[in-house]
């Protein structure tokens, strides 16, 4: 961990070592790993369909298609007028699925991000302290862990009644952090008393520098995949919360196309099933393309596994 | 000893503080059990408003009033004593206790049977890839298994709905049982057709994740001194995989078993709406829509109640199984 002291950098140098880092090799690792490619393929092309969708996409309006029209992209000669049929009130279930997208996307990076933030502070400051304080936030985890999530999230969202996304996903992350909290706890005890620690601790470095210099960068590869499960875990309870009916909404989304479809009964007959299969295979594409993507991560931000690219 | 005692006060005072938390969170909800029942006697009856709000106060005598603070001791003094009030949606007063106590046996059967068929068949699968380590095989279950666990359990559930009630007609599509309760063998095969989709549905969320946990676990026990001088001592390969390997791989994983029993308690509300299965969950979820606050506490109460249970059983079991904690009598967390 030591180093020299450097020249200081030209503004050229700090871009090329910039890109050399984030861009290059994350490049590299993806086109060896093609699990992760695929999945960072799926991923961005949800991203995408987030952000331009509906600038391209008309918004789903009722009474605009003939109600259950099975989906024309699978019929023989295959068009794209309504690629993937319509559903019980007339609207078009493609644009549905595109508009559904940028909410989910919203609560799910949000509440993902949110989730990890905590996680992270209360398990590096219980491991890190340690005592009293560290006795407090762990008695705090166990209640969290206690309590039930889903139901409570239920409870909770009928109290803040938001459409807001973002508002969303905080709530989500209200009973997400602690198991992620109790994690980073132990990482943490068990760097404590490594070597290098120990040393940096008799050089007199400032605990900051410890825990973002030593500390983090150990713990950094697990820490990105656990944005990426606390991701996944909303994109879980917000569309099951929408499923439920249970989530006030604004605009359509693919737990609401879910919710729609099971109580008009669009799971009893084949003519009627695109409409719940749609945003189903909506939700699992998503879900797939993360998992795929978390496959790279460790690889990309473990930096023993990085020299070898 | 000490140990034991410090961990129950403190299971205990877990579940004290979570429904403590819950009783405060509920009762923040708007829209209260009047309201609600007076507004579906006026979307349903086409009743003057004024009217059906009379009418909602005197069918719903159970719900409490007074201060909030005087309601919460009361609800706490009564919780100890295992009284967890009346259920507001029926005006006769039916007392939650009885109303979870129907539904309780019901998530216990689904979620006990899923669970340990997931877990045995989590631990072969596991087992077997772990052997299997770094094959094509391992590799192609690893993905499959990491992708299926992220799948939401209601998507599987409306997928199996579709495929097995539906299309099939293999199994009921809603339900606990369709003859009328007896101790007959018609009347238990009948409840096993009617769970044996919210079972096949748990199965098949869980036990990709056992696979997934029991081959890393088994994988570094693999590594360890003890199993390479095992082999050496030239002791059959049938008992290496089972009582030096098995047994060691087992153990970390069992702590996960405990605790999940809690917490499927809290996942079954997905599975018993899609199944319209009788359960707590399903209680919990209608509770929620009446706005039946005491009936939805107590079932916050069970899943709490569970939930600690299986965590304090799982610190116990960790120590009474693992020969270093139990000799060493303090347990390093």
């Amino acid at each position: 961990m030591s180093r020299e002291v450097a020249p200081p950098l030209t503004m050229k140098e700090i871009i090329k070592s910039f890109l050399e880092d984030w861009v290059v090799i994350p490049a590299k690792i993806l086109v060896r790993n093609k699990k992760a490619l695929a999945g960072f393929i799926i991923t961005l092309g949800y991203i995408i369909m987030a952000v331009v969708g509906p600038h391209i996409v008309p918004y789903p309006k009722n009474y605009t298609c003939p109600i259950y029209l099975p989906p024309t992209l699978f019929k023989w000669p295959p068009s794209l007028a309504h690629p993937l049929g319509c559903d019980y009130f007339g609207a078009d279930i493609w644009s549905e699925i595109v508009w559904g997208a940028p909410s989910i996307l919203q609560i799910a990076f949000t509440a993902g991000f949110i989730t990890t933030i905590v996680g992270i502070t209360v398990g590096m400051v219980a491991g890190f302290l340690g005592g009293k304080v560290d006795a407090g936030l762990m008695t705090a985890t166990d209640i969290v862990m206690v309590i039930p999530g889903l139901p409570l999230l239920i409870v909770l969202s009928t109290v803040i009644r938001s459409t807001n996304p973002f508002v969303i996903g905080a709530i989500l992350s209200v009973t997400a952090w602690a198991g992620l909290a109790r994690s980073i706890r132990s990482q943490v005890l068990s760097l404590r008393n490594r070597e290098f620690i120990e040393a940096a601790k008799a050089l007199g470095l400032p605990t900051r520098h410890i825990v973002f210099r030593e500390i983090m960068p150990n713990i950094m590869s697990y820490i990105a995949i656990n944005f990426i499960f606390a991701t996944t875990g909303a994109i879980y309870s917000s569309v099951g919360l929408y499923f439920l009916g249970m989530l006030p909404f604004s605009t359509v989304n693919w737990g609401i196309m879910l919710n729609w479809a099971y109580t008009q009964g669009a799971l009893s007959s084949l003519s009627t099933i695109h409409y719940i299969l749609a945003p189903i295979i909506a939700i699992v594409g998503f879900q797939t393309g993360l998992i795929l993507f978390s496959y790279a991560i460790d690889e990309m931000f473990n930096p023993r596994l990085r020299t070898e690219v | 000893m000490r140990w034991f005692i410090k961990r129950a006060i403190s299971a205990f005072l877990t579940v004290y503080v979570a429904v403590t938390i819950t009783f405060f969170v509920v009762r923040s909800m708007p829209g209260n059990p009047i309201q609600a029942l007076a507004m579906a006697l006026v979307q349903q009856l086409y009743m003057p408003y004024d009217t059906a709000l009379r009418i909602a106060e005197a069918a719903t005598p159970f719900v409490p009033k007074g201060p909030i603070w005087e309601q919460y001791f009361r609800y706490m003094y009564n919780f100890f004593r295992g009284n967890l009030g009346y259920s507001i949606s029926y005006s006769t007063g039916v007392p939650v206790t009885q109303l979870l106590a129907s539904a309780i046996p019901w998530t216990v059967l689904v979620v006990a049977t899923s669970l340990v068929i997931s877990f045995g068949l989590g631990i072969l699968i596991g087992m077997l890839m772990a052997y299997k380590h770094g094959s094509k095989f391992d590799s192609v279950l690893a993905v499959t298994f990491s992708i299926i666990r992220s799948i939401p359990a209601y998507v599987i559930a409306l997928i199996f709905l579709i495929i097995f009630a539906f299309q099939l007609n293999l199994f009921p599509t809603g339900g606990a049982y369709s003859v009328p309760p007896s101790f007959s063998l018609r009347f238990i095969a009948d409840v096993l057709w009617h769970a044996a989709l919210p079972i096949i549905t748990w199965v098949f969320i869980n036990f990709g994740g056992w696979a997934l946990s029991m081959r890393g676990s088994t994988i570094s026990v693999l590594g360890e001194d003890y199993i390479a001088y095992a082999q050496a001592r030239g002791l059959p390969s049938r008992r290496i995989i089972i009582t030096y390997v098995g047994k060691n791989a087992i153990l970390p994983i069992f702590t996960q078993f405990m605790l999940s029993l809690g917490f499927m308690f809290g996942g079954s509300i997905f599975i018993e709406y899609i199944f319209s299965y009788p359960g707590v969950g399903y209680m919990l979820y209608q509770a929620i829509v009446k706005r039946d606050w005491f009936l939805m506490l107590g079932a916050f109460d069970v899943i709490v109640i569970a939930v600690a249970i299986g965590t304090f059983l799982a610190d116990m079991l960790y120590g009474f199984l693992d020969p270093r904690v139990r000799r060493g009598g303090e347990v390093g967390r």
